[in-house]
């Protein structure tokens, strides 16, 4: 009886243990069955490079290069804000905060991770876009806009991710840099960053994973145009951006596409993945 | 002569290092500055139109009242959750008790729960509306979006019950075993309450990311403004409703209002989860 129980409890949590490998299949299958027609009908090349999204013209175009180039550009931005200011927040928590003054930023920092979406688009949308409205001219809904938004976004994943990294670079590092009469500064940023690099990096790649998937912040601020911009001024629509703003109204090869959109954007968080668990091993390697 | 030099070095380098210390600082300043100022901004423009009529039992054009999106939300996460737990805490049970260190099964669980974490909402909202939705012909509802969250916080919930098991130590389970008690009764037993802390503050994540979902939502659950009557009506929860109330644009106010309600909402979860952290720190240290 007892042996039974055991033999069922066991393949009970083996069940459970293999559905997390169901649902990404699911996810998959699901996913690539339904934009397959989009990729036999308008042609992969089509789709990728194709500059023009058209889909109430007849006949209608499909191409998601536009997009493509602007998930690029917001996520370039975001990266080019939010990484320096994340890494030496990160260097600060890490060295410079006094005991005290940690025991409240720690969990600021993951006020900052935990507050939704909408509520950073809607501060996007009520301070940052008349802002630059204010600074820059036009109308304020633009790629710069989305840059500074997801910048502050991908904040604290940034701090988060380095900060570790840099706490689990070995004491001696620092203290035999201070010995050599390195003094504080040059012992972090020559000694301790440069050893925690593998994590920094890591960190620079969960951000850029968080950017390019980030759906309705961007949406609340980047004006949302389907063409390629041309200066940071100008709207942008991202891949997040296509498949919320159509898919209300989207039937049959339009709604393909905007699924096949998803399907593009789900294989660059696949790069994105498979070289942020590249990089961690590397560091399992060095350690 | 020489010693002018190093003067001169340590001068030049005391000079470095100052407007690096500096940079620090700012970085420092900028990040919290930030979330100070969202909260305060938020607080300051929402605190007037926070009104009765903001929370009345029906939405209507008129009120935008919050309070059925809050009910949905209440009934998004407890759904959601009751899916999610049983299969992320059995998952983290098969692999930090039974499974063999390194075997194949166990890389595959691990690569695709890496591969769950990382996917954007959006695209959990394209695959939720397809098969839960279509599929399984669930139609817009509570029960579809409630489902295509589970496996959004899956590798959430399965990541901290895991390091809450881990954190048992080895003697527990011996004690246990030594004493007769066979496996199952030994994890359930023993080791799942000496752990319950741990798993708690991860379910409470959890449903902070539930709480502010709306991309995996919008396409799944629907966005109707009435309590949901049954798990297979529509319904939108509370940060779907300061989504559209924000596009839509007429009730500046009223947004200002639910976004601080929201950010309560968030807070407190967000406190609870580091009270509960901080009480397991003070367990182990």
């Amino acid at each position: 009886m007892i042996k039974f129980k055991e033999k069922a409890m066991h393949g009970i949590l083996f069940f459970t243990a293999v559905a997390s490998i169901g649902a990404v299949t699911l996810i998959c299958v699901f996913l690539v069955a339904n934009s397959l027609p989009v990729f036999k009908e308008i042609g992969l090349v089509d789709f990728l490079f194709g500059v023009k999204w058209a889909p109430s013209d007849i006949p209608a175009s499909y191409g998601i290069f536009s997009m493509i180039v602007g998930s690029i550009y917001v996520t370039a931005g975001a990266i080019i804000i939010g990484v320096p200011i994340g890494i030496l927040t990160s260097v600060f928590m890490a060295f410079y905060c006094p005991k005290r003054m940690y025991k409240i930023l720690k969990p600021a920092t993951n006020l900052l991770a935990g507050i939704p979406s909408v509520i950073y688009g809607f501060f996007g949308m009520v301070v940052i876009v008349p802002l630059v409205r204010n600074i820059f001219g036009g109308n304020g809904n633009s790629i710069l806009s989305a840059n500074i938004l997801l910048g502050i976004m991908i904040l604290p994943t940034i701090v988060g991710v380095s900060e570790s990294a840099l706490r689990a670079v070995p004491n001696q590092y620092f203290e035999g840099a201070l010995a050599l009469g390195a003094n504080k500064e040059r012992a972090i940023f020559r000694t301790v960053l440069p050893a925690a690099k593998s994590g920094v990096l890591a960190a620079l790649v969960l951000g850029i994973g968080r950017a390019i998937g980030e759906t309705m912040a961007v949406i609340m601020v980047a004006g949302n145009q389907a063409r390629i911009p041309t200066s940071i001024f100008n709207g942008v629509r991202t891949l997040t951006a296509n498949i919320v703003i159509e898919m209300s109204y989207a039937a049959e090869l339009h709604r393909q596409a905007l699924i096949a959109t998803g399907v593009v954007l789900f294989v660059f968080i696949l790069i994105i993945n498979i070289s942020f668990s590249v990089i961690s091993n590397r560091k399992k390697g060095d350690a | 002569m020489a010693d002018e030099n190093i003067l001169k070095i340590t001068k030049r380098n005391h000079l470095k290092s100052m407007i690096t210390k500096g940079f620090v600082y700012a970085a420092a300043i900028v990040t919290f500055g930030v979330l100070v100022y969202l909260i305060g901004y938020v607080f300051a423009k929402g605190i007037a139109y926070v009104r009765p009529s903001l929370f009345a039992w029906n939405y209507n054009s008129e009120n935008v009242s919050l309070m059925p999106a809050l009910i949905n939300t209440l009934i998004m996460t407890g759904t959601a959750l009751l899916i999610s737990t049983p299969f992320g805490i059995g998952a983290a049970i098969y692999l930090v008790e039974y499974a063999k260190r390194g075997s194949r099964t166990v890389k595959v669980i691990r690569m695709t729960t890496e591969t769950l974490s990382g996917i954007p909402s959006i695209v959990y909202g394209l695959f939720g509306m397809l098969f839960f939705v279509i599929y399984l012909k669930m139609g817009y509802s509570m029960l579809a979006g409630a489902c295509t969250l589970a496996i959004m916080i899956l590798p959430l919930i399965m990541r901290t019950t895991e390091e809450a098991l881990k954190s048992v130590p080895d003697n527990y389970r011996e004690a246990s075993f030594g004493l007769g008690a066979g496996k199952v009764r030994t994890i359930f037993s023993v080791v799942l309450p000496a752990s319950v802390a741990g798993i708690l503050s991860g379910i409470i994540l959890a449903v902070g990311r539930i709480v502010g979902e709306t991309a995996a939502l919008i396409y799944t659950a629907g966005t109707v403004a009435r309590v949901a009557g049954s798990l297979f009506d529509s319904g939108r929860t509370l940060s779907l409703h300061m989504f559209l109330l924000s596009s839509e644009g007429f009730h500046t106010g009223e947004a200002y209002a639910t976004s601080l309600v929201l950010l309560v909402v968030v807070i407190a979860i967000n406190t609870i989860s580091s009270l509960i952290a901080r009480r397991i720190g003070k367990n182990n240290g």
